[in-house]
């Protein structure tokens, strides 16, 4: 069967098992969206205010089902704003497939109209790329993009299209879709010497990352953890696995983490890292991280080994499947030194969250919210201080339910991410926290929600300023306030109701409970700005190099 | 970027953009390349690069596992500079007159480099073989005028019947 290029790109779709597109179609796109039209039947295109909340929206599905996501944009301007979106997507390791348009092959390297080297661009931030220059290699080409994208570590996949190769005919041969098969690779003596080794340890420790959900191994950690009875802290990419207030959960880990996880890290004689890379976040001082402990590091990534932190033992392979042959291993020892000692840590630091400010409270909105809304959510959120909170005071145990940009750290990410996971789910609830400087670079994404009714409720953390940077200029620029308050008049119920969405105001708790029932009860996208005050901190904080002993508590 | 000195054999898909986005791996880890060397090899769909680099044992052996995740290398190799055989080629043009002439063709006759051109005020050397040699000649050979350089940067080649093959067949080209 002959189909020009464009048949054969979202028939490839089709046969690997996309039913949902993001994206925005443009003149080198035209072909793959007329050959959309006539399989809307399939597939399902959203169409965002930008093509940055295009990727946004897919990475947010990707983390939300699982799925990959994908992608569609067209030449020059809409592939270069899929930029930022990528790069989200590749540091936290999400599948990804972006399928770009190009200007026709005779027209690429002539500087052409809307023509940008879009595989250059993105060669940094993608774990492949392609430009697609021969159309009998155009549907092996997005089969590879999506064996790659979701195998081994995650991550973003670009396919560039000329226009011509979308209009060109080729014979199509359909191909089952591609899943990646689950083994266990590591060799049973390295498992052994790391049940050994727990065994021996009157203080372990795990400290365990996104790994965890990319390997869909949720399930395994909490077995694991409850067998080999061992307390267990999250970097921000694996918020939700552990139920907040678990006798073995220590919270967070890192700069903004519980003092409690920080502590057990500190002291612990054996940490079991698990799908986590020692960022600069975790690990704020690489010297002194952990330092009377033996660290056993295990990854799907072999070159994640050593790369930030020098580790004692490694064990290389999937995280779902590698947890599955560890548990027989191990035994459930007693150490009730330990777990006192852990206990005594979060008793004592439970109180922060900071003093009362006057003001509705992040800390309590963030409450509120696990109150109403138990774990049938999916929050997303921006980036900054309300990030924090909103991670630090997550109550909802849901593997997938806290989708967060943690290595790019992305404002504006939020939106579209919530966009993304409301279209992968229907039927739940997205919660997307953000606050007054983050929804200010895509609260665009509005109309996207708005057209396609789907239920996203904007929480919004309004302190007049940008918040995180505000507060380092406070604690460490002499409170030289520069580029932070930016004195904007922005009337967010006004600016709701003028996209078609529902606007709240909540200025204390109770207003807040109030109207968090009445967007709960809508059908559609609401926002609720709650202004809090400028002076809310985000704690405890260890500053840059510091360690959990040079941790700021006020 | 302080360390010890090491060369890095890899097997790429011969594909477009292969070089690039091996150089730009090491430009954006900060990896320094000291020289590097490429070509097809007798498989059309096959090139080989050679990398000499820097650096302490651990940011060699990031350099190596960051390498062999890239979907197009096939194989990474660290040479070991007593086991392989490495060798570069030199081009010398070398300012000369008639009275310096015979001077500069002993020193090429002990170190078995050939005069490959010629003229009335300059002469142009050819020397190949490992680092060293090359380093050696070039420190007696400087004491004249040197007009222009090039080195080509080391290529390596193991010694024996142990051979480099690629992990996989599977195809990248698009």
């Amino acid at each position: 069967m002959k189909l020009t290029g464009a048949e054969i790109i979202i028939e490839v779709l089709i046969e690997q098992g996309v039913t949902d597109l993001f994206g925005y179609p443009g003149g080198a796109a035209l072909n793959i969206f007329e050959a959309l039209y006539n399989r809307q039947d399939r597939i399902t295109h959203y169409l965002t205010a930008h093509e940055q909340g295009a990727t946004h929206a897919a990475d947010g599905y990707a983390r939300a089902t699982g799925k990959t996501g994908v992608v569609v944009a067209t030449s020059g301007p809409g592939a270069t704003n899929t930029v930022t979106g990528i790069a989200t997507a590749y540091l936290d390791s999400i599948p990804m497939v972006i399928i770009t348009a190009n200007v026709g092959t005779s027209l690429i390297g002539k500087d052409s109209f809307q023509e940008v080297f879009i595989t250059g661009i993105t060669q940094p931030v993608t774990k492949h790329n392609y430009m697609v220059r021969d159309i009998t290699r155009l549907a092996d080409t997005i089969r590879n993009a999506f064996r790659i994208a979701g195998s081994g570590r995650h991550g973003p996949v670009l396919v560039d299209v000329p226009k011509d190769i979308t209009a060109a005919l080729c014979e199509f041969t359909p191909a089952p879709k591609w899943t990646e098969p689950k083994v266990s690779s590591a060799p049973l003596s390295e498992l052994q010497k790391v049940a050994a080794l727990i065994a021996k340890s009157e203080r372990p420790a795990v400290c365990f990352g996104g790994g965890i959900i990319s390997s869909e191994a949720s399930g395994e950690l909490l077995e694991f953890v409850k067998k080999a009875k061992i307390p267990a802290c999250h970097t921000i990419m694996g918020t939700g696995v552990i139920g907040f207030g678990d006798e073995l959960d220590l919270g967070m880990v890192g700069m903004h983490g519980s003092m409690a996880a920080n502590h057990a890290i500190d002291e612990a004689d054996l940490l079991l890292a698990m799908g986590t890379r020692f960022s600069d976040r975790v690990a704020t001082n690489l010297r002194d991280f952990a330092p009377h402990a033996a660290i056993v590091q295990f990854d799907i990534d072999e070159s994640e080994i050593r790369k930030n932190v020098l580790v004692d033992y490694s064990i290389i392979g999937d995280l779902k499947m590698e947890l599955r042959s560890l548990i027989p291993l191990v035994e459930g020892k007693e150490r009730p030194e330990w777990l006192e000692m852990v206990s005594k840590w979060k008793k004592k630091y439970n109180v922060i969250g900071g003093k009362d400010t006057g003001s509705i409270r992040p800390v309590d909105i963030m409450c509120v919210i696990g109150e109403k809304c138990g774990s049938d959510v999916v929050i997303t959120t921006d980036v900054g201080q309300h990030q924090m909170w909103a991670a630090q005071f997550c109550k909802q145990t849901r593997p997938r339910g806290f989708l967060t940009s943690g290595g790019l750290g992305t404002m504006g990410f939020g939106y579209g991410a919530a966009i993304g996971a409301a279209v992968g789910l229907p039927g739940t609830t997205v919660i997307h926290i953000t606050s007054d400087g983050s929804f200010h670079m895509n609260m665009n994404e509005c109309c996207t929600a708005v057209s396609n009714n789907l239920k996203v409720i904007t929480v919004i953390f309004d302190n007049k300023v940008l918040g995180m940077v505000h507060q380092w200029q406070n604690d460490f620029y002499n409170k030289h306030f520069i580029a932070t308050e930016p004195a904007r008049k922005t009337d967010y119920v006004k600016v709701a109701e003028g996209f078609g969405a529902r606007g709240f105001r909540a200025a204390s708790i109770e207003e807040f409970e109030k109207v968090l029932g009445e967007a709960l009860a809508l059908d559609g996208p609401s926002w609720i700005v709650c202004p809090i005050s400028s002076d809310e901190k985000v704690l405890p904080m260890i500053p840059n190099g510091g360690t959990v002993r040079s941790a700021i508590l006020e | 970027m302080n360390g010890k000195k090491a060369i890095i054999g890899l097997l790429v898909e011969n594909n477009a953009n292969v070089l690039t986005r091996v150089s730009m791996l090491f430009g954006r880890r900060g990896y320094n390349i000291d020289s590097l060397t490429v070509s097809e090899t007798y498989d059309p769909m096959i090139s080989r690069i050679t990398i000499t680099t820097q650096g302490d044992d651990r940011v060699i052996e990031q350099i190596i596992l960051q390498t062999k995740k890239m979907v197009e290398v096939k194989a990474v190799q660290l040479e070991d500079e007593n086991e392989a055989i490495l060798r570069e080629l030199l081009l010398v043009k070398i300012g000369a007159d008639e009275s310096q002439r015979a001077a500069i063709r002993d020193i090429c006759d002990i170190y078995k480099a050939s005069i490959v051109d010629f003229s009335p005020s300059s002469m142009v050397c050819e020397l190949t073989g490992k680092p060293s040699k090359i380093n050696g000649f070039l420190d007696i050979i400087g004491k004249y005028q040197i007009l222009e350089l090039c080195r080509t940067g080391v290529t390596a080649i193991d010694r024996g019947a142990k051979i480099m093959v690629c992990e996989n067949k599977e195809s990248h080209r698009s």
